[in-house]
């Protein structure tokens, strides 16, 4: 173990083709970014821009065509230690049949780690989420929120280097939304917590990163990487009614339609 | 006060059934089906508990050996067919053509091959329940939803906690179908091989009275079947109810669409 490099994720020309010869779809041409230590970076782009395929690429889950992208140093070629995923579709990826305790404990299982330890981070994870005696419950005995709270905390609790997370509220309604994303931004510094949120919403890749890569439509490429200079701590009301908010929000979305080189990709954002 | 009254209802219909029988037999001549009194006090001559050792207790001993047989051969093959695609494409046609066989009519062989001891019996009971238990794992493993899948790869679970802690649980509603299936089966075709091959057990004993003229014998041993087979489904869903009780909420929650 070296000491801790400031780069946790360095992607370079990453390009992702799908099948080959005729029927091949080139779904990622050239994605460039990096995420440094500690850093919170949105990936926003319209519906259908090979978001999922990126993550799934960074998660080691699909091997990349071309280019690089390594993780604390080292290419990813499978799942990498020290990542955690949180899914867009929480329903899906918590198992019904275990307990939200179980839930949250299974990848430190995978770990090796003692019951002990494994107890304690189980218990500080649902507390910080806001579960903490919510821990005998089944995951379908909860509202859309709090499973989603629980796949967070399951995210937290084997203290990743880099939280990758999927379109994470985009399928509960609007409180829980905003819940939500003050929830991941106050776990922050309790955690260490390294961000890589992907979205489609423009306000909440603002709202929630101190940068915004913005994607194109497929063959996905980076538009503009636009740096978030908002002040203090953020709050639903006055952060997004913060003129200098409402100046970001407008350039990262004239950078999603694509500005003048693809008028025709506008009107391709939507929920 | 609730249970006594459904208890009560669930007997209606069984103890009308029982009463006619016994009215309509009473003064029954015929030898085929003589007064039920004259069964029940065979039944309890036979079974309570003259017979246990000798043949209740040898013919539950083949089955239930047969049918754990089928459990840990139907799970342990179902598992990796449902998981490596490759295989379950080459297997497929090969188990297609052993389940649509009857298993009875491999009694005669494998009487040739193992004789007429417990070991042919115990493996034509395990050959005839194991179909529906390792397809149904097969079917279960390979339809893992796709989010979890990716979670416990995410999360570096190795194969064998990938197994046991994500495909066996999201498989078992699927396993305990089949495992249903599989029970009934094992009771059937442990009767027919007792009375093909046998020199104890209930079937074999059924098989006996009947060519032994001794008519009461053969009801009091069919009205025993039937309780046991009762009894081995109650057992079962009692122990699916503990199993699967997660099951059984999360259904009802999805059909209520909370999300």
């Amino acid at each position: 173990m070296t000491t801790p490099p400031t780069t946790v994720l360095s992607v370079k020309g990453l390009a992702k083709v799908y099948g080959a010869g005729e029927q091949a779809v080139r779904a990622i041409d050239d994605v460039s970014f990096e995420v440094a230590e500690g850093e919170y970076v949105s990936i926003v782009g319209p519906s259908g821009a090979g978001k999922t395929t990126l993550l799934k690429c960074l998660s080691g889950l699909l091997p990349i065509t071309s280019g690089t992208a390594e993780f604390l140093g080292d290419p990813i070629a499978g799942p990498p230690e020290g990542l955690a995923l949180v899914f867009q579709d929480y329903s899906r990826s918590l198992a019904p049949w275990m307990s939200v305790y179980r839930n949250v404990e299974l990848p430190l299982k995978a770990r090796r780690l003692p019951k002990a330890e494994r107890r304690d981070r189980v218990s500080e994870a649902l507390e910080s989420v806001g579960l903490g005696d919510r821990g005998h419950q089944y995951p379908w005995q909860m509202s859309g929120g709090m499973q989603q709270r629980v796949a967070i905390a399951r995210g937290l609790a084997s203290h990743p280097r880099l939280l990758l997370m999927d379109e994470p509220m985009a399928s509960v309604d609007a409180q829980t939304r905003a819940d939500l994303e003050d929830l991941v931004l106050s776990v922050r510094n309790r955690f260490h917590v390294t961000l890589l949120l992907v979205t489609h919403d423009i306000d909440e890749s603002v709202y929630m990163g101190d940068r915004v890569v913005v994607l194109s439509d497929r063959p996905t490429r980076v538009r503009e990487i636009i740096p978030v200079d908002l002040e203090g701590p953020h709050d639903q009301i006055t952060t997004k009614s913060d003129p200098r908010f409402l100046e970001l929000r407008n350039r990262v979305y004239a950078a999603v339609r694509g500005g003048n080189q693809q008028p025709e990709g506008a009107g391709a954002l939507g929920r | 006060m609730k249970i006594v009254s459904r208890v009560l209802h669930a007997l209606l219909v069984p103890v009308l059934l029982v009463a006619l029988w016994w009215a309509l037999s009473a003064h029954s001549t015929s030898p085929f089906f003589p007064p039920l009194k004259d069964i029940m006090e065979a039944f309890r001559a036979n079974w309570l508990f003259a017979r246990v050792g000798s043949d209740v207790v040898p013919s539950l001993v083949r089955m239930l050996e047969g049918y754990a047989l089928a459990l840990v051969v139907g799970i342990g093959v179902g598992l990796p067919l449902g998981l490596v695609r490759g295989l379950r494409d080459a297997v497929e046609p090969a188990v297609e053509y052993l389940r649509a066989l009857p298993v009875v009519a491999l009694i005669p062989l494998f009487i040739v091959a193992t004789g007429i001891g417990d070991l042919t019996k115990v493996l034509v009971i395990a050959l005839g329940a194991v179909w529906p238990i390792l397809l149904n794992t097969e079917d279960g493993a390979g339809s893992v939803e796709p989010e979890l899948r990716s979670m416990a790869l995410a999360y570096r679970l190795t194969p064998w906690q990938r197994i046991w802690h994500v495909v066996l649980p999201s498989a078992l509603p699927q396993i305990f179908a089949g495992a249903r299936t599989a029970l009934a089966i094992s009771f059937i075709v442990m009767v027919i091989s007792e009375m093909l091959a046998a020199t104890n057990g209930i079937g074999y004993f059924v098989l006996q009275s009947q060519s032994s003229f001794a008519i009461t014998d053969m009801w009091s041993g069919i009205i025993l079947l039937g309780i046991l087979g009762y009894l081995f489904n109650l057992l079962f869903l009692a122990v699916q109810h503990r199993v699967l009780k997660w099951h059984a909420g999360y259904r009802a929650s999805e059909e209520m669409g909370t999300r």
